[in-house]
């Protein structure tokens, strides 16, 4: 893959609250209705994680209002990926069934991603570091080491969490990538996994989620989980319109992932329906 | 000395050590499969079992060092009278696979492992081996009678929430093919687990399974080769080690190996590996893992 890296790490400066948005995966929709929220909230910024294509229609649209609002990002896997010009997303699946669809995601999502906006994802950093009230914020896709690890809440101990924040020398990590939201954090520190905007959390609801992460006033720092209902009924008939695979389309309509299970851990699997 | 033997064979350092293997059940099983690549059966004590002293002070150093996940392999674990002692030691610090032929699993058990994975923030997953569709494939290589009892452990673990990774080798025809594939995922939901999941390995040809087929031939190697780092992140020597009861090893498949073998302890199995074992050239050829 050609060079295409931003700065490795960009400094973002010190708040008091932030909306951190996960995969978009194209939800324009859920988009603009979370920062609507976000900014109801008076957060002091709204940083997106990465993955801002995928799975939903008109890729072009979620970048345009990305960019239209400044909205800070890194890269995810998605952007890395298309800025580079390489042939799949680099998502991080083994199962063949979860990569025949991602590289149908995939292949959509190039096809209608505009050159500049491709070449507007290589200049993004691949972290971003900040600090929320007295704690240091490192914000990543996947995890800081790699762009497609998966965090998943039953999979990532407590004392592999120490290891990564002491190797990276942070309080936080804040990711997404693997598209359900969770965090542990003790006495401030851990991980918070932001989830995903742009596909329900495989729960039997059609809502999306962000993440808001507060200063505490006696130190340390919350994370909150925002519910996001949109127009997912508008979104799924333009899936349908641009001929995206009817599995992902059910997914939006019933909150039940379909697609892209066999990553999942035992316990995360065993939740969903499929 | 082949021809190839003289030329430098790649390094693979250990980037992290992510993932502990735990050869709980040493070499012993209570099944002798054809293909088994380190002849696992009821007399192999070339390792034996582990106690669970000695799993706990793995446990404490792999937490110690940040360690991810755990596995427990064989022989077959659950002929280990400490195995859910064990299992629950691991899940109190991350998550784990317990690797299985499931002959042993009966629904007493099967409650129990549903009692232990829900008392635990962390996954406890089951991987149960199965070598063909049905009776007839299976049994030639894992032996007679063993697809009805597997098919039953299965129904066990389905009646208690339960959803195991099937396991299948190449030693099955047409295994990794699609209708393959469909085939062995409508099997397990005909023993009442809706959302099936299946793992098929490459062949290592070693141990028993050098006689069932052939073992390497000299081109099979990584001599000379020179590896990406993105290849070597591949490996899963890059990232995990495998303890025993002899010690700790570079990876779960070169237990027969002395030149595998890295210490006593997690500590000192840190260094670089030479990739000097036919084996090796599976694992980068083939994208073979253990994981699941």
């Amino acid at each position: 893959m050609p060079d295409v890296t931003g700065p490795a790490t960009v400094e973002a400066g010190r708040f008091r609250s932030v909306a951190l948005l996960g995969g978009i995966y194209s939800n324009y929709l859920a988009l603009g209705e979370a920062l609507r929220l976000a900014r109801a909230r008076r957060v002091d910024a709204v940083f997106a994680l990465g993955d801002f294509g995928a799975f939903g229609p008109h890729p072009d649209r979620t970048v345009d209002a990305l960019r239209a609002a400044g909205i800070p990002a890194i890269q995810g896997n998605y952007e890395e990926s298309l800025a580079g010009g390489a042939e799949d997303c680099h998502c991080g699946y083994t199962d063949p069934r979860d990569n025949r669809y991602a590289q149908i995601s995939y292949d959509y999502t190039r096809r209608n991603t505009a050159a500049e906006h491709r070449r507007w994802m290589g200049t993004l950093p691949g972290h971003v570091r900040l600090t929320v009230g007295d704690r240091r914020v490192l914000l990543c896709h996947g995890s800081p080491r790699r762009i497609n690890e998966f965090l998943w809440s039953s999979t990532t101990p407590a004392a592999f969490v120490a290891r990564l924040l002491r190797e990276h020398d942070t309080d936080v990590v804040a990711c997404t990538h693997t598209g359900l939201h969770w965090s542990r954090l003790a006495g401030g520190r851990g991980v918070v996994n932001a989830g995903a905007l742009g596909r329900p959390a495989n729960d039997g609801r059609t809502n999306v989620w962000f993440t808001v992460l507060s200063a505490q006033d006696g130190g340390g720092l919350s994370a909150e989980f925002v519910p996001v209902a949109y127009d997912h009924e508008r979104l799924a008939r333009e899936m349908e319109a641009e001929g995206l695979p009817p599995e992902f389309v059910e997914t939006i309509r019933t909150g039940w992932w379909t697609t892209c299970l066999e990553v999942l851990p035992a316990r995360e699997r065993g939740e969903g329906r499929f | 000395m082949s021809a190839t033997a003289s030329l430098a064979c790649p390094e693979a350092p250990l980037e992290a050590l992510d993932t502990l293997w735990l050869q709980v059940a040493g070499t012993l099983c209570n099944l002798a499969c054809t293909h088994c690549f380190i002849s696992c059966s009821p007399a192999n004590h070339a390792h034996e079992m582990m106690d669970l002293a000695t799993v706990r002070g793995y446990l404490a150093e792999a937490a110690e060092q940040g360690v991810r996940e755990y596995y427990f392999t064989g022989g077959e674990p659950f002929l280990n009278r400490e195995i859910f002692e064990m299992t629950e030691a691991a899940l109190a610090q991350g998550p784990l696979t317990i690797l299985t032929n499931g002959l042993l699993l009966r629904p007493e058990g099967a409650a129990r492992l549903r009692a232990l994975a829900a008392a635990s923030p962390y996954s406890l997953d089951l991987r149960i081996s199965l070598d063909g569709y049905d009776a007839a494939g299976n049994d030639a290589v894992r032996g007679s009678g063993t697809f009805a009892r597997v098919m039953a452990a299965l129904r066990a673990l389905a009646a208690e929430g339960i959803n195991p990774v099937l396991t299948v080798t190449e030693a099955c025809d047409g295994a990794a093919s699609a209708p393959g594939r469909s085939r062995f995922l409508d099997l397990l939901r005909a023993q009442g687990l809706p959302r099936p999941r299946l793992k098929v390995m490459p062949l290592l040809r070693l141990g028993a399974e050098r006689a069932r087929t052939r073992g390497y031939a000299p081109w099979e190697s990584l001599a000379g080769r020179a590896l990406t780092p993105s290849d070597l992140s591949a490996l899963q020597c890059t990232s995990s080690r495998m303890a025993t009861s002899r010690g700790v090893y570079v990876c779960p498949i070169l237990l027969d190996e002395p030149g595998a073998r890295l210490g006593a302890r997690l500590g000192d199995a840190g260094r670089p590996f030479t990739l000097s074992y036919p084996a090796c050239h599976t694992c980068h050829e083939q994208g073979l893992s253990c994981r699941t």
